[in-house]
């Protein structure tokens, strides 16, 4: 297997929120998500309560995988960021160090110059959380690895 | 690539159907978004082109409760399994954590089975992973129709690895559980051993 499991702890879990808290006041978004390359949301700000969180990181996800298989057709690496403009949200999405997704959702209140700023200025904070992420990844073992057959065998019961 | 979450305490895994086009994948995920309780599952996104055939992928998240205090969710994803779509499949393997192949049991499909099962093969080696060690099981589908080949038969032909196989008819749902409970415990298992 090329990568192992990601798994996320609590001090970075905390920090990936605050970048993406200041984010949201920054870029005046409506809302910010995080996804991981496979579809997983990791953390979002804003009000999330109108929008179906998992469906929209599969997508995200999808679409920078799509837009990769393009650009490699060209003889590019990827396409680091996607802007889409609807009638009344906008969606900015961005590739931050190589294994993740931010999406930036955001109306007139904002405007895509402005995003586009500051979704700079917050990769350059989330690729040092998810630096640190790489590097508490490789600790101790977790409680999952004590999981045993019965606790699976739960599940179905 | 599983994703766990220690802070919200969540498991993620990603779970994708391949197998030969309109052998029943997109069928298998229907069936059970629409069997299981809205509370469990979310909404089932598919990519499909008017005619309805798979253009980029199906997805269906399901939470299926909790084991040692963590909420499990799991994301099932279909590819479209014409041949000509396989730069969309191989985007849809990454990140993998088991797959359930779709054989069509028909008779007129054997050659179409073997040759999308050893795309499989390739994407998945392509993708970084060793395709013999990868949480795999079969689904021998379609059982319910006429013209279908012996289990015999298509067990010798996929089934090299002697991973778990399930007759199925996912127009009925028959079998369609069993293969998902069988691939989420490989999955699990797979994780608790600490990745591959």
């Amino acid at each position: 297997m090329s990568q192992g499991n990601f798994i996320l702890r609590e001090p970075e879990y905390e920090a990936f929120l605050s970048a993406l808290r200041k984010l949201l006041a920054d870029a005046s978004a409506k809302v910010v998500f995080l996804v991981d390359k496979n579809g997983t949301l990791l953390a979002s700000a804003g009000d999330i309560a109108g929008f179906d969180t998992t469906s929209m990181a599969s997508l995200a996800a999808g679409n920078i995988a799509a837009t990769g298989g393009l650009a490699n057709l060209i003889g590019e690496k990827e396409f680091s960021i996607l802007f889409h403009e609807g009638e009344r949200d906008n969606m900015h999405i961005s590739v931050v160090a190589e294994r993740l997704i931010l999406v930036v959702v955001f109306d007139r209140r904002s405007s895509v110059g402005l995003v586009r700023l500051r979704v700079r200025q917050a990769t350059a904070r989330l690729t040092e959380v998810m630096a640190a992420v790489q590097a508490a990844g490789e600790g101790e073992p977790g409680e999952i690895e004590e999981l045993t057959e019965a606790d699976i065998e739960s599940l179905f019961k | 690539m599983s994703f766990i979450n220690y802070s919200s305490r969540e498991i993620n895994c990603k779970i994708v159907y391949y197998g030969p086009g309109l052998c029943g994948k997109t069928t298998n995920l229907q069936f059970i978004y629409k069997r299981m309780n809205p509370e469990a599952r979310g909404k089932m996104i598919s990519l499909a082109t008017e005619s309805e055939r798979t253009l980029f992928f199906d997805f269906l998240p399901l939470s299926l409760g909790e084991i040692r205090g963590f909420k499990t969710r799991f994301h099932l994803y279909t590819v479209p399994g014409q041949v000509f779509y396989d730069a969309s499949r191989r985007l849809i393997l990454r990140g993998v954590d088991g797959v359930v192949f779709c054989a069509d049991s028909q008779l007129t499909r054997v050659d179409a089975n073997e040759e999308s099962m050893e795309n499989l093969r390739v994407n998945l080696r392509e993708q970084g992973y060793d395709p013999d060690k990868l949480p795999l099981v079969i689904q021998y589908n379609k059982r319910d129709l006429p013209n279908v080949a012996s289990l015999a038969e298509l067990h010798a032909l996929l089934n090299r690895r002697n991973v778990p196989e399930f007759e199925a008819a996912a127009t009925t749902g028959a079998g369609v559980f069993e293969t998902l409970k069988s691939v989420i415990k490989l999955v699990l298992i797979d994780l608790k051993k600490g990745g591959r």
